[in-house]
């Protein structure tokens, strides 16, 4: 029986009360997801059941139960604090899917601050606009990334620390630079949680946008409610689960379902800390005995892509309930899924800004594949006429996607930004820049963005971020950056760009360029294919039409032209 | 002329790595290790297919083909 039982029975008389009281909170008590997902599990009675089994490179393999989930968080908030950090500082997590990523996450909630997880394959450039953002105080991170640290220290007098969770004493440290070892440091018993309200900032997450600089996604501590039970709904975690969420918590996946969900329902989870392979993945599952798996389109797509026959070299049949989420999950993929795995990846879709699962399909209800499934109870959702934002009332017309606002995770606001937050709303609908249709059943249906951001891999690039870093490259004169289709990713980036005189067009220059970007943005920024040109399109008034090379590239027809430059 | 697993294995220390994690060696995993992930496979594809004039066909660009650099020498040779 899945924990949902029927979704139309649900949706009758929904109240997130349902949750608030399963999680002993009323209105007005304090709320701390740290305490959540360790102490409060420890004293109902799961101290020694395994919370986290990490694998790292060569099968190196760590385990930690609740109570060390708890002693350690403990641990790393004392440290924190000891430092002077205090609640609402930004602390930066930036490391690869080590234990002391998912735990530290907790520590720094404990703490009261704001944990601030950036992805470790960030190149400078990016790491600095995200810092500078939220004016960290700390960043806590590796001996591998922290060069990249080093190269921007001088441009972030906010940083007051660096925290090392590696160091080996090989080298010395440098400015700011401080060592903490979690598994060795003396634990710490007692740690009073800072007693953050439902409003209190929790986490602070970086996305893309179509213009200007990334933004920064507040979410606050009542955002539990939500990832509690959706966790519990959707990814129908039950307490016998071994759980894998294949995400990284440098992005949003990997906190609100890769470490939030699970442990505040008291689940044990699974990470795999090294790259993918398809022979990898399988193994892991059959090791593990995972139950539950969370992954998305483009590994779903990339596991299609070995093949068959690699899967009947694996026992997969502990596995009982998979999903998927980051793009759309095409029809090809569920079905292939529900081939090979006798299970259908349900499909989920929300992003960043949502914090948690907003469209999705359940466990027992009837699946169409390819299709985002259907409301969570408590979210109001629609599809906006493009021009009016009302609501559309006609069965498969094509439209925006609009949500009430109030559902507990909801941003509350872009840091810093107040003003682009705002305009994130039409007619009383929070829009999160997608378009679909609803059918006669209810099911919505993606279509596709509503702006120039690209989705490669689920992860959202801006091309505006591209296109600048493209013009510091000392060969580039214009640039222009457009989402090229691409069969496992979706969508990649491409770039078109015209060159300064002396420079020659050819493949070296193009590699590196394209080095370029990936060391200073991030390599899912890297364009995966430059072009060329000569000039690139402009309106008269000298800016360059995107839209014209996304049409070119897609296959498209071109529309109203009419502003487009002479040549 | 140089030899190919030193060239490649140069290059990649050169791009992917930092002065923490270079102790990379001809069989040190690049993809499965996480040291290489599967954006950046495409400029280490485009680096093979520009130094050796090869056209690595994308069926064949695979995490596996190019996990090691001693899988990397195996694939650049079978498209020579």
């Amino acid at each position: 029986m899945s924990n949902i039982g029927s979704y139309e029975k649900r949706l009758e008389n929904f109240d997130w009360s349902i949750a608030e009281k399963e999680l002993d909170y009323k209105n007005g008590d304090n709320i701390n997801i740290g305490w959540y997902c360790s102490d409060r599990i420890c004293e109902m009675g799961k101290a020694n059941k395994p919370a986290l089994i990490w694998e790292g490179l060569g099968g190196v393999e760590k385990q930690y139960t609740f109570n060390d989930i708890r002693l350690r968080s403990n641990t790393i908030a004392s440290f924190l604090k000891d430092l002077g950090i205090k609640n609402e500082d930004r602390v930066c997590l930036f490391m690869d899917k080590i234990p002391e990523l998912y735990i530290g996450f907790v520590g720094v909630l404990k703490l009261g601050a704001v944990a601030q997880p950036l992805f470790s394959a960030f190149g400078d450039e990016s790491l600095h606009v995200r810092l500078d953002n939220a004016q960290t105080t700390a960043i806590v991170t590796q001996r591998k990334h922290v060069s990249k640290v080093r190269k921007i220290l001088d441009q972030m007098p906010y940083v007051k620390h660096i925290i090392l969770v590696d160091y080996d004493g090989s080298k010395p440290l440098r400015e700011r630079e401080v060592a903490f070892n979690m598994d060795e440091a003396k634990q710490v018993e007692n740690f009073e949680s800072f007693p953050t309200k439902a409003e209190s900032p929790s986490v602070l997450h970086y996305t893309s946008g179509t213009t200007g600089q990334p933004k920064g996604v507040k979410h606050v501590h009542y955002s539990l409610i939500s990832q509690y039970l959706t966790s519990k709904w959707v990814l129908d975690l039950q307490d016998d689960d071994i759980y894998w969420c294949t995400a990284d918590p440098g992005w949003v996946t990997g906190t609100s379902y890769g470490i939030i969900g699970p442990w505040s329902l008291g689940i044990t989870q699974c990470v795999l800390d090294t790259g993918f392979s398809a022979e990898s993945w399988y193994k892991f599952i059959e090791k593990r005995k995972i139950t539950m798996w969370y992954s998305a389109p483009t590994a779903i797509r990339s596991l299609m892509k070995a093949g068959d026959e690699i899967i009947k070299q694996y026992d997969l049949s502990s596995l009982r309930h998979l999903a998927s989420v980051g793009e759309p999950l095409n029809a090809e993929a569920v079905i292939w899924s529900e081939k090979v795995f006798g299970k259908a990846f349900l499909d989920t879709y929300w992003q960043t800004e949502t914090g948690s699962m907003m469209l999705t399909n359940y466990p027992g209800m009837k699946i169409k594949p390819g299709s985002m499934g259907k409301p969570f109870p408590g979210i109001t959702a629609t599809v906006l006429d493009t021009k009016t934002f009302e609501p559309i009332t006609e069965t498969g017309k094509p439209g925006l996607i609009g949500f009430k606002p109030g559902w507990p995770a909801m941003m509350r606001t872009y840091w810093r930004n107040e003003e682009t937050y705002q305009k994130k709303f039409e007619n009383g609908w929070y829009l999160p820049g997608d378009r679909a249709y609803i059918d006669i059943d209810g099911y919505y249906w993606f279509i596709g963005r509503d702006d120039d951001v690209i989705n490669t891999g689920g992860h959202l690039i801006s091309p505006f971020e591209v296109e600048s870093a493209l013009l510091e490259h000392e060969a580039v004169a214009e640039s222009a950056v457009v989402a090229k289709p691409d069969e496992v990713n979706m969508e990649v980036v491409k770039a078109f760009v015209t060159l300064k005189p002396g420079f020659e067009a050819n493949d070296d220059l193009e590699l590196k360029i394209m080095n370029f970007i990936r060391k200073k943005l991030s390599p899912l920024a890297m364009p995966q294919e430059i072009e060329y040109r000569d000039s690139l399109p402009k309106t008269r008034s000298g800016k360059i039409m995107r839209r014209v090379l996304h049409a070119q590239e897609w296959g498209e027809e071109i529309g109203d032209i009419s502003t487009l430059e002479d040549d | 002329m140089e030899n190919m697993k030193e060239i490649i294995l140069e290059y990649v220390i050169e791009e992917y790595c930092d002065e923490e994690n270079d102790d990379v060696t001809f069989d040190t995993p690049l993809i499965s290790g996480g040291i290489v992930d599967s954006f950046s496979m495409v400029s280490l594809k485009r680096f093979l297919e520009n130094k050796y004039k090869i056209s690595i066909p994308d069926a064949d660009a695979s995490p596996e083909a190019f996990d090691t650099v001693n899988k990397i020498e195996v694939l650049v040779k079978r498209f020579q």
